[in-house]
C-alpha cells in the first residue's frame, strides 16, 4: 500500500474517523473504494458508527446506492437458496455455502455491505456428478467456452466450470474442494464437511465452522492470481477474526485446524497482512506458533509483494513496482495451482489461444459495448 | 467540475470540441470549485497509439473504468453525453430511475416514457421550446424520500430528421451543438436547455401526468386514458432499477401512478399535439 491508501485503511480500522475526512480526501477514497469493492462496506460501517449524516452528500449518495445493491443481492441470494434447495433436495449432502453467499445467508460479520457476483457451494467429491445432474435438471448449465476449458476444470481444478441458470442468469460455482486437485498444498474437504453447521433457515445448506471460514477465506486470498479484490477479502477476514476470536480457545483451534488441513502457510500470510494493514488483534504467540510458518527470507520478502499488489486496485494510487508484483503473484498462483509438467503445456495452450483465437470477445457485464 | 441537478461531474478532456460543446450547451450551468467531492470523474480522451495519426479515436472512462468501445474522435461530445447518462443509469441507485422525459409547466408535470423511435425527444424539445420547463430528456429520477422528480436540465439529444424538425419549429430559439455524423444512432445533435429550465434546476416537481407518446404518420392528435394497472406495468418496464430497489421500487412506482393521470398520446402534427398537451395545464 502507498500513503495514498492511508485514509481508506484508517476508515476500515476506525469507521468513526470518516466524519473528519476532507472533501479532497473523500474524492480519492471514493474512487479507490469503488473498484476495490469496499464502498458499500464503508457505507455499512459509517451507518453502524453513526457518522453517515456527517459525510459529504455525494459520498452518502453513492453509499446509499451501493447499499441498495447489497440489499438486493441479499434478497436475491436468499431466493436462489430456496430454488437451489428444491434442485438439490435428493442429494445426501451436506452442501456447504462458501464466502459471499454464506455471509449473506447466515448473517456473518462480513455481510453488511458485502457485494458478490456468484454463489459458491461445496459438496463431497463422490456426490459431484449427482449434484451436477440435479442442477442441470433445475435449469443450470455449464458455461465453459471450449472443450479444453471443460477438461481443465474437470481434471485438475477444485470446482466445475462456472454454471449459469438459463432463466435467472445467476452464476454458481460448484466446488468439491478448496484447492485444486493438482495444487502443491494438498488439503482435503472431508473435515470441513464433517464440521459444517446446518443453517436453520435453509436446512438444505450448511456453512463451514468458524475456524474453517477463516482458513477458506485466507487460502482463497493467498492463492488468487488477481488482487483487485484483495483488500476486500482482507476486510472480510478481519471481521471474521474479530468476531470469532471472542470465543474461548479460538486461536488454538485455528492453529490445530490449519495443521490438520495443511493450510498453515496461507493462514500465516493472511494473518500477517491483517495485522499490518487492518491492525487485527492477532496475538504474537499465534504468529510464532503458526504451522507452515515461512522461513526468514520469505517472511521478509512476501509481505512487501502482497502490499504492492493490494495497492493495484486503483491504478492512480498504486505503488511503483505494483505491475511487477502483480505479475509475480500471477505466476505464483499458477505455480501453486499445478506442477510444472502440467502447467507448462497449459500455459502453451492458453498462449496459443490468446494469439490465434482472439476473435471471441469477452461477454461479461463489464465488457465494453456500444455507448 | 460541472453540476447538473444534484450531481457533480469532473470532466477531463483534451478535446477542443468537448470544450466548445460545454460552452455552447452548458454555458449557464454552475461550475464548482475543484476541491469538492465529485460524483463522477469523467475522462473523454484520445485513444493513444499509432491509430491516432490515421483515424483518431476517443474513449470514455469513468475514473479508470472503460465501459464503451472507442468512437471516432469527432464524436467526442456525443460520447460524453452518452457516458454521463450511463453514469446515472448504472450507478444512481439512490433514485428510482426510468427511461423517460420529464417536463413541467404551471405545476403540471409530464412524465413521458418512450420506446426508441416513439418521437419522445422531438416532442420533449418542442415542449421545452414552447415554454415548458425541461427536467430531463432521458432520465426520470424519482426521489426516494418524497416521490418527486429531480431535475437534471441537461441538453436534449436529437437524431436525424428530428434535428431539422426542431430547427424549423423554432428557428430563433433552438441552439444546437456541433452534430456528430454517422454514429450508430445516425446523426446526433444536442439542443441547449432553455433559460427557465436551467434557472429552476434545483426545483423538484411532483408528477401529475404519465403520458406514453407515439408519433404515427398521418394520425390525428389523440389522448386515450390508460388503466392504472396497465400503466404501472408499462412504466416498470421502462425502469433501470425497479427490481433492484425491491419493495421501495414498487412503492415509489405505485406512488407515481397514484398521483398521475395516465394516457396514451398519439400525434403526427406537432403544433396540434403541443396544443393538446398544453390544455392539460389549464
Amino acid at each position: 500500500m502507498t500513503p495514498h491508501w492511508d485514509a481508506l485503511l484508517r476508515a476500515l480500522r476506525d469507521p468513526a474517523c470518516m466524519a473528519d475526512f476532507s472533501e479532497p480526501t473523500w474524492d480519492l477514497v471514493m474512487r479507490q473504494a469503488l473498484p476495490a469493492g469496499l464502498l458499500a462496506r464503508l457505507g455499512a460501517l459509517a451507518r453502524e458508527a453513526g457518522v453517515e449524516e456527517r459525510l459529504p452528500l455525494p459520498v452518502r449518495r453513492h453509499m446509499q446506492a451501493l447499499l441498495a445493491l447489497s440489499d438486493q443481492q441479499r434478497r436475491a441470494v436468499r431466493w436462489e437458496l430456496v430454488m437451489l434447495s428444491r434442485d438439490l433436495a435428493e442429494l445426501p449432502g451436506p452442501v456447504l455455502l462458501l464466502k459471499g453467499a454464506a455471509y449473506a445467508a447466515a448473517g456473518l460479520p462480513p455481510a453488511p455491505g458485502r457485494l458478490f457476483s456468484d454463489i459458491d457451494i461445496l459438496v463431497p467429491r463422490d456426490q459431484l456428478n449427482h449434484a451436477e445432474a440435479a442442477l442441470m435438471l433445475g435449469g443450470w448449465a455449464c458455461d465453459a467456452e471450449t472443450r479444453y476449458d471443460e477438461h481443465y476444470y474437470r481434471e485438475w481444478m477444485h470446482e466445475l466450470p462456472p454454471m449459469v441458470h438459463l432463466r435467472r442468469q445467476t452464476h454458481l460455482d460448484l466446488h468439491h474442494n478448496i484447492l485444486p486437485l493438482t495444487a502443491r498444498l494438498k488439503t482435503h474437504s472431508a473435515p470441513l464437511l464433517a464440521a459444517a453447521q446446518v443453517l436453520p433457515e435453509f436446512p438444505r445448506f450448511s456453512i463451514p465452522a468458524p475456524v474453517d471460514q477463516v482458513l477458506h477465506s485466507a487460502t482463497h486470498l493467498l492463492h488468487e492470481g488477481e488482487w483487485n479484490h484483495g483488500l476486500r477479502d482482507l476486510a472480510d477476514l478481519d471481521s471474521l477474526l474479530r468476531a470469532h476470536s471472542q470465543a474461548p480457545g479460538f486461536w488454538a483451534e485455528l492453529l490445530a485446524r490449519a495443521a490438520e488441513l495443511s493450510l498453515g502457510r496461507p493462514l500465516f500470510y493472511a494473518l500477517d497482512l491483517c495485522r499490518r494493514h487492518l491492525h487485527t488483534p492477532v496475538p504474537d504467540a499465534v504468529m510464532r506458533q503458526c504451522p507452515g510458518r515461512p522461513g526468514a527470507v520469505y517472511r521478509a520478502l512476501m509481505p512487501g509483494v502482497f502490499r504492492l499488489a493490494l495497492s493495484g486496485a486503483h491504478r492512480a494510487s498504486m505503488a511503483r513496482g505494483t505491475p511487477l508484483a502483480e505479475f509475480a503473484l500471477y505466476v505464483r498462483s499458477h505455480y501453486l495451482r499445478m506442477p510444472l509438467h502440467l502447467l507448462v503445456p497449459h500455459l502453451v495452450v492458453k498462449a496459443f489461444r490468446g494469439i490465434f483465437l482472439k476473435s471471441k470477445p469477452s461477454e461479461g457485464a463489464d465488457a465494453p459495448q456500444q455507448p | 467540475m460541472l453540476r447538473t441537478g444534484p450531481f457533480l461531474y469532473r470532466i477531463h478532456s483534451d478535446f477542443a470540441s468537448v470544450a466548445r460543446g460545454l460552452a455552447a450547451l452548458y454555458g449557464s450551468f454552475s461550475v464548482e470549485p475543484a476541491d469538492r467531492v465529485a460524483d463522477f470523474h469523467v475522462h473523454i480522451q484520445p485513444v493513444p497509439g499509432l491509430r491516432r495519426w490515421l483515424a483518431p479515436q476517443v474513449e470514455f472512462r469513468l475514473d479508470e473504468h472503460s465501459p464503451f468501445l472507442p468512437l471516432p474522435a469527432d464524436h467526442a461530445f456525443a460520447l460524453m453525453e452518452w457516458g454521463m447518462n450511463w453514469c446515472l443509469a448504472s450507478q444512481a441507485n439512490h433514485y428510482l430511475l426510468f427511461h423517460a422525459a420529464v417536463l413541467e409547466k404551471h405545476g403540471q408535470c409530464l412524465v413521458m416514457p418512450g420506446d426508441p423511435g416513439a418521437g419522445k425527444s422531438t416532442l420533449t424539445a418542442a415542449l421545452m421550446l414552447s415554454g415548458w420547463r425541461l427536467l430531463s430528456d432521458e432520465m426520470a429520477m424519482v426521489d426516494r424520500d418524497n416521490g418527486a422528480l429531480t431535475p437534471l436540465s441537461r441538453p436534449v439529444s436529437l437524431k436525424n430528421q428530428s434535428i431539422d424538425v426542431i430547427r424549423r419549429f423554432a428557428p430563433d430559439q433552438a441552439v444546437f451543438g456541433e452534430a456528430a455524423y454517422d454514429t450508430h444512432k445516425g446523426t446526433v445533435s444536442h439542443l441547449r436547455p432553455t433559460a427557465i429550465s436551467v434557472a429552476s434546476r434545483d426545483t423538484q416537481a411532483a408528477p401529475t401526468q404519465l403520458i406514453f407518446p407515439r408519433w404515427r404518420a398521418g394520425a390525428g392528435t389523440e389522448l386515450t386514458p390508460v388503466p392504472k394497472a396497465l400503466a404501472f406495468e408499462r412504466l416498470a418496464g421502462h425502469s433501470f432499477n425497479y427490481s433492484m430497489l425491491g419493495r421501495l421500487g414498487f412503492e415509489l412506482t405505485a406512488g407515481l401512478i397514484d398521483r398521475c393521470q395516465c394516457a396514451d398520446f398519439v400525434y403526427s402534427d406537432l403544433p396540434s399535439g403541443l396544443a393538446a398537451l398544453d390544455r392539460l395545464t389549464t
